[in-house]
């Protein structure tokens, strides 16, 4: 396999990594909560986006929008009912609530959807150039995943809603004292962090089976991607997930697919110690 | 601190656990074996997450490396307790050199630098197969006695594991190193400028997080006669440990031993009375936790219970 193809896998992987990562950066930025129900909701949006296809014959273009709105709902309603009575506990209390809460959905959904794995097959076909060959589906993927990541970059920096979110993230008091209405803040931030997710996980649906089983890898993707890129910035998530998809690919190449997920986590334990505010990420906003 | 009535529970408790075998069937002994196994994994993860106060998640990457230490070394024909010492020292010595790293890191990126370790031990076992075995896990010599004698056996070997621990933890609390340890929770840079070693102390605590639990996961392998990586290093046992200890009460002594009694009780009975349910049972119990026992079952005040159940709600106590 020539460097060309290695190089465009790792940006096609990454780019998706980055739509996986961003929501829950943002959350973990702004809300100070690390989110354990992240994986279980990028699983939820790709389970819903597969049932709508599978059952109605709905596109998932068309559910996509939907999808996502629903998560935003959830995620609002969780963070409302749930995790604001607890947000300013230490990092185990809250990092336990949600893993319990993650408990709670992830048996719900083994329950309802089954733990098959399942996958909307659209057969778009192959695309080659320049020696490099790409399945369209996954093409298409990228192509998304980066469109609602920008679309979310676009939304923090010229929306009230996404300024006073970048607001309450560098001073909670200050944010306060300006009018901001912080819970609102936090539970909307937490559900744009299921949005994405949601989106995410019906991105996914369209490129690799999706299972219940796979909400840990999800997570696990999520914390490298943060940690790499640095918290609580879009172009930070973008940073990360490009990086980890670049990573995943080269070092599979050279050392097995196996041990590419273990050179994730390795680059992630270097990143911790060495430059723990991540490669873009600014010092003091942790 | 402990007083001399939580010394006297703690000791009716041994008995009682001890005394399992004489009257209650293997079901109950194996019940027993949990209990004092995962009060061994709460007691030393005490050490770290309530008397320090770091959100450690990696209780279980010590736990499973014990068993492969274990496993291995027994395997190759080391006789079985010296197997099981040979786990201690290794853990051990991995979790100083990784504490003296890692412990650089504080709140999130600590829990998340943890959670990392278990991630990558679990890695490198399951794709190291020439020593590990990998996916297929690892077969041990299992003791040649009747059921009934080898359900004994283990259950002493991990009470004697719970009481050292017991008594580790009663010393700590005691001890200089404790007050230093809870200094540190308050305020490590408060601590720092009284003169307390921060680094050295926080070494300490992850080393005695870490001792005995690779000691219980190397006699664990022996027990149950086969490992593989991803019931060793699973990420459900990573968050049970300190749920186990929020349960009791973090940073008391006795905390850790009712947290995980109760916890281990708790999961038997929704295992065998909602099996498709039992994961959703347990995430309501940690949400119950959270919003109505923050300080663990220890902090429940009995007397404000007694009094609103006579109906003197509001009474001062």
């Amino acid at each position: 396999m020539d460097i060309g193809q290695i190089l465009v896998n790792g940006l096609v992987l990454g780019a998706l990594y980055a739509c996986l990562a961003v929501g829950f950066s943002l959350v973990w930025g702004v809300l100070n909560v690390i989110n354990m129900l992240h994986g279980s909701f990028i699983v939820l949006g790709g389970y819903l986006t597969f049932f709508a296809w599978h059952s109605f014959g709905i596109h998932p273009l068309v559910s996509l929008p939907f999808v996502a709105l629903l998560l935003f709902g959830i995620g609002y309603l969780v963070q409302y009912l749930f995790v604001n009575k607890v947000v300013t506990a230490p990092v185990l209390t809250t990092l336990t609530l949600t893993f319990g809460l993650d408990m709670i959905l992830y048996n719900i959904m083994t329950v309802f959807f089954s733990a098959t794995p399942r996958r909307v097959t659209l057969d778009l076909g192959t695309l080659s150039f320049f020696g490099i060959t790409m399945p369209v589906d996954r093409l298409f993927g990228m192509a998304l995943a980066l469109a609602l990541t920008g679309l979310l970059y676009y939304v923090m920096r010229k929306s009230r809603i996404g300024r006073a979110i970048v607001a309450v993230r560098m001073d909670r008091a200050a944010a306060t004292l300006m009018g901001i209405r912080v819970n609102h803040i936090y539970a909307i931030t937490f559900g744009v962090g299921a949005l994405m997710a949601g989106a995410a996980g019906a991105i996914f649906a369209m490129v690799f089976p999706i299972t219940t089983n796979l909400t840990g890898m999800y997570i696990g993707k999520a914390f490298v991607v943060c940690v790499i890129g640095g918290l609580g910035s879009v172009p930070g998530a973008l940073v990360g997930g490009l990086a980890l998809g670049l990573i995943e690919s080269i070092s599979g190449h050279f050392f097995g697919p196996q041990h590419s997920l273990t050179v994730g986590f390795l680059v992630m334990l270097f990143i911790l110690l060495v430059k723990p505010t991540g490669l873009v990420g600014k010092r003091g906003y942790e | 601190m402990i007083t001399r009535t939580g010394l006297i529970l703690f000791a009716i408790w041994v008995v009682i656990l001890a005394t399992t075998p004489l009257h209650a069937d293997n079901y109950i002994v194996r019940t027993a074996i949990m209990i004092s196994m995962y009060s061994v994994l709460a007691l030393s993860w005490n050490f770290i997450g309530g008397f320090t106060g770091y959100p450690s998640f990696a209780t279980v990457a010590f736990f499973g490396l014990g068993a492969y230490v274990g496993a291995i070394a027994q395997r190759n024909g080391v006789p079985m307790v010296v197997a099981w010492m040979l786990a201690t020292i290794v853990v051990g010595a991995f979790a100083a050199a990784l504490g003296s790293i890692l412990l650089r890191l504080k709140g999130h990126y600590f829990a998340i630098g943890s959670i990392a370790v278990v991630e990558v031990c679990r890695l490198v076992i399951s794709s190291w197969r020439s020593v590990t075995g990998g996916g297929d896990g690892l077969n041990i010599p299992l003791l040649r006695w009747s059921p009934d004698d080898v359900a004994i056996f283990f259950l002493m070997v991990m009470l004697v594991l719970m009481i050292i621990v017991f008594a580790l933890n009663a010393f700590v609390s005691r001890h200089r190193l404790g007050f230093g340890l809870h200094c540190i929770r308050q305020n490590e840079d408060a601590a720092d400028m009284v003169g307390i070693n921060t680094t050295l102390y926080k070494v300490i605590a992850f080393t005695l997080s870490a001792l005995f639990v690779g000691t219980a996961g190397a006699a664990y392998a022996s027990w149950v006669g086969y490992i593989d990586p991803t019931d060793s290093f699973s990420i459900l046992m990573t968050v049970k440990v300190p749920v186990m200890v929020l349960l009791g009460g973090a940073g008391t002594v006795l905390g850790p031993v009712i947290g995980a009694a109760s916890f281990v009780v708790l999961e038997e009975i929704f295992w065998s009375n909602f099996l498709d349910w039992n994961r959703a049972i347990l995430g309501m119990v940690i949400v119950f936790l959270i919003f109505f026992l923050p300080g663990g079952l220890l902090r429940v005040s009995f007397r404000k219970v007694r009094d609103r159940l006579k109906g003197r709600e509001g009474v001062a106590t």
